[in-house]
């Protein structure tokens, strides 16, 4: 064995320290931004009295769930008991973190997702990366988050969006080299651009397998709820924290509660949104 | 008939793998596509490939699974761009088009039917349909229209709205052509279109290409497998192997001359009756008799013919009026009436296109020759049974012999090869032990090799041996002749070369040479 220790942690610990001294500011920026997007949600989701929201959510499980009645009713009535538990704003908060994470990991994880599909060097490079991102601990992620943004709602999301990301990417590269090769040979043998193939073809078929990465991205976000309270994160995921210290189970288990409902909602509304 | 070349194909070749220059050395030196395989791993597609496509055609490209049909068709729109050569579009050459010109003809010229259908599921027919023209930008009011009338054409009215996995097959595939004619491309690259349908469906659908086809005299390129299908749709039919064009030709050409004893042995198997015209197998009307002649004049003929009937025709254009026995004649010159009162008027007859199918059930219920006459009354030619017999032997058994030996003389010394060559194209006839074809390829070749004049009675032979215990003679179990016993050919015996040369001897009256010349 070697009789020195190889330096692996303290170059890493380098790395951040060099990052926040010489990109502080963008950081900042970057910090304002999304803290501005997750409180934007948040006053959003919280605009409606819960009467209305949960009225609101009832017609969305109704149509978008084909008009499956029992999913529309389950729907409802969870969100009742949310709020019969006095957990309303709390879940408002952690429905905004969950859903700005996704909408983040969505956005950046999509088009790489694309790239990495016609680009095969890309999606070489990309799957050692993915899978570390997937296989590292989710409690490691929130200390270079912690470092570059302080406590609070932006590092857990950060911590959030670097967690859920892989299955966007992995699943959109899947579902686009997947669309049958004869189609793609009608994109071309009719004249397509690049991007009518794109838009009009690969995308659309792919779309299924895309959903499902959404799905999973959106499932995993929720999965970060509690980890995320230990850097700051508000909502559901601080209340079982607290349960947790305080030894408090009545108090942890209507917070975990909440998450499940919430976590069944989401799951059920976008495997409805997936075609077939 | 002048025919304009819509589709240029000048010496394309296609190399799959990463050093083409290696493959192409090797393809100058000779090497065979499996060698070259061997020795770098790379596949020759396509290897100096040529020919023209005229405008209005249906050109088939057949051949034997992996033999480059798919990717010969794939470089004329470049799906698959060549290794080398070039392919002229109305005399613009694709191989180097820029992507922008690519798409453009692409959009404009080109039309491509799909094996598989390949539509889009998320869109509903209508929306399959009008892909091509919502690409390039068309109002969605305009192109809905042109769609619904490429739905019209292929028969689907009233499905405009249908999702498509609630479509059958076939209909599927009418989608595919309706979106493939949308464009209104001058030409439709059609691969494999109809391979996945049922057998039914798909003769349904030949046909009504052949019927689109009559309509639109679009140039369609298809691309198939299927000998049946290639005779059924093809003006010319191209015969690929091993990524090599081993022969260009009508659907007759492949039948009645194949190449070499590649094409011959493709063609083995095929229903001749369907395929053969009534035109291609009958032979030249000799002799006739003009209906100004005297009894006499037509007694003379029959008798130095040794035949029992005679056609009458009338002026240059051999006009056919009827046909003359010679009790009729007899007749004639004992009471004295011309021949217009002595012969018979309704002279079976039959048109040039029909095929041998129909023309055999004609010809074993007639007792005398059939005459083939076109549509202004001319006689071309007749059919005896004798000659409906040869003309199906000789494509099946002789004409291949003929071929490898002419072709191939190498390999003529090898026994074994022969041996294996006819039992291979004892194929034809369905259900008959090899050993006797092999057995009868032996006797043929100690007799040296048949000439087509040879033919007729060494197929018969053929067919005899072939273990069938009547005089019937199923050449085939598809077709029905089985009603024309061998020794019953009467006395219509096909004219021997040398008589025909007595031509002259219009003793009698001397009045009828234009009637000789045909
Ligand atoms: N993309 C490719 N990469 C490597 N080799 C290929 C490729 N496409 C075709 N080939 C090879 O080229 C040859 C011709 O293939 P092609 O698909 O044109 O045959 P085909 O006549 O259409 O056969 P089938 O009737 O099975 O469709 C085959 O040997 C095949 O293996
Ligand atoms: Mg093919």
């Amino acid at each position: 064995m070697l009789t020195f220790r190889l330096p692996v942690g303290d170059t890493v610990e380098l790395a951040v320290d060099w990052t926040e001294a010489n990109f502080g500011p963008l950081l900042d920026i970057i910090s304002k931004q999304l803290d501005f997007l997750i409180s934007s949600l948040k006053n959003a989701l919280l605009f409606l009295p819960p009467e209305l929201f949960i009225a609101g959510i009832f017609l969305l499980a109704y149509f978008v769930g084909k008009r499956n009645i029992k999913l529309a009713a389950g729907t409802a009535i969870g969100f009742f008991l949310i709020e019969n538990m006095g957990l309303w704003t709390l879940s408002m908060e952690t429905l905004a973190l969950v859903l700005s994470s996704t909408l983040l990991a969505l956005i950046i994880g999509i088009p790489l997702g694309i790239l990495s599909a016609k680009n095969t060097t890309l999606s070489r490079i990309l799957k050692p990366a993915l899978d570390f991102m997937q296989t590292m601990p989710s409690f490691v992620y929130l200390i270079p988050a912690l470092i570059f943004f302080g406590l609070g709602n932006v590092p857990s999301m950060i911590a959030t969006v670097v967690f859920a990301m892989p299955p966007a990417i992995r699943l959109t590269n899947l579902g686009i080299r997947q669309v049958p090769k004869e189609l793609i040979e009608v994109a071309d043998a009719f004249g397509s651009t690049s991007w009518q193939k794109l838009s009009k073809v690969e995308l659309p078929v792919a779309l299924p397998t895309i959903m499902a990465g959404v799905n999973q991205c959106i499932m995993l976000s929720l999965s970060m709820v509690v980890i995320a309270a230990m850097i700051g994160a508000r909502g559901l995921g601080y209340q079982v924290l607290l349960g947790i210290q305080r030894v408090d189970i009545g108090m942890g288990f209507e917070a975990g509660l909440s998450i499940v409902i919430i976590a069944v909602f989401l799951d059920r509304i976008t495997q409805n949104l997936s075609p077939r | 008939m002048d025919k304009n070349v819509k589709i240029e194909i000048r010496n394309i070749t296609k190399i799959f793998g990463k050093n083409p220059q290696k493959v192409l050395s090797f393809l100058k030196e000779g090497l065979s596509k499996k060698e070259i395989f061997e020795k770098t791993k790379q596949t020759v597609g396509l290897n100096n490939v040529s020919f023209e496509v005229y405008e209005g055609e249906i050109f088939v490209i057949m051949g034997l699974s992996g033999s480059g049909k798919s990717t010969l068709l794939r470089c004329i729109n470049r799906l698959i761009k060549p290794t080398g050569g070039q392919i002229l579009i109305d005399g613009q050459d694709i191989v180097t088009m820029n992507p922008e010109e690519l798409r453009r003809v692409r959009r404009v010229k080109l039309g491509m039917v799909f094996q598989n259908f390949a539509l889009l599921s998320h869109r509903n027919v209508l929306d399959n349909v009008a892909y091509g023209l919502e690409i390039q930008g068309i109002s969605k009011d305009e192109r809905h229209n042109k769609a619904i009338k490429a739905i019209e054409n292929v028969g689907l009215k009233g499905h405009e709205e249908s999702k498509i996995t609630q479509l059958s097959g076939g209909m599927k595939q009418r989608v595919g052509i309706a979106r493939a004619l949308a464009n209104d491309p001058d030409i439709l690259l059609m691969d494999e279109a109809f391979s996945a349908l049922d057998p039914l469906i798909r003769n349904e659908m030949q046909e009504e290409l052949l019927a689109l086809e009559n309509r639109m005299q679009k140039t369609i390129i298809f691309v198939s497998h299927d000998l049946d299908e290639a005779l059924k749709l093809g003006d010319r039919i191209a015969l690929m192997k091993d990524g090599e064009v081993v022969q260009i030709g009508t659907p007759e050409e492949i039948l009645t001359e194949p190449a070499n004893s590649y094409v011959s042995r493709f063609v083995a198997g095929v229903d001749r009756s369907k395929i053969l015209t009534a035109e291609s197998v009958m032979k030249r009307p000799e002799p006739l008799v003009s209906i100004n002649s005297g009894p006499r004049v037509a007694i003379q003929l029959m008798k130095d013919y040794g035949i029992s009937s005679i056609y009458v025709v009338e002026g240059k254009n051999r006009h056919l009026k009827g046909i003359l026995m010679i009790s009729g004649a007899l007749e004639a010159l004992r009471s004295g009436k011309n021949l217009e009162a002595a012969m018979f008027l309704e002279a079976p007859r039959v048109a040039p296109d029909r095929s041998l199918n129909e023309v055999i059930p004609l010809i074993a219920e007639s007792q005398y020759p059939l005459a083939v006459v076109n549509d202004s009354g001319k006689l071309l030619g007749i059919i005896v049974r004798g000659t409906v017999l040869g003309a199906l032997a000789i494509a099946g058994e002789n004409g291949q012999n003929e071929a490898s030996k002419e072709r191939n003389p190498e390999k003529k010394t090898s026994e074994e090869k022969t041996l294996e060559e006819r039992n291979v194209s004892g194929k034809t006839f369905e259900g008959k032990p090899a050993e006797k074809t092999v057995l009868i390829g032996k006797n043929e070749g100690e007799a040296g090799p048949p000439s087509k004049s040879s033919g007729v009675p060494n197929a018969q032979n053929t067919i005899i041996n072939n273990g069938i215990d009547s005089e019937s003679v199923p050449i085939n179990n598809r077709t029905d002749i089985e009603s024309v016993p061998i020794n019953n050919r009467t006395n219509i015996e096909p004219v021997p070369a040398e008589l025909t040369a007595k031509e002259s001897l219009g003793s009698d009256s001397g009045q009828e040479p234009e009637v000789k010349t045909c």
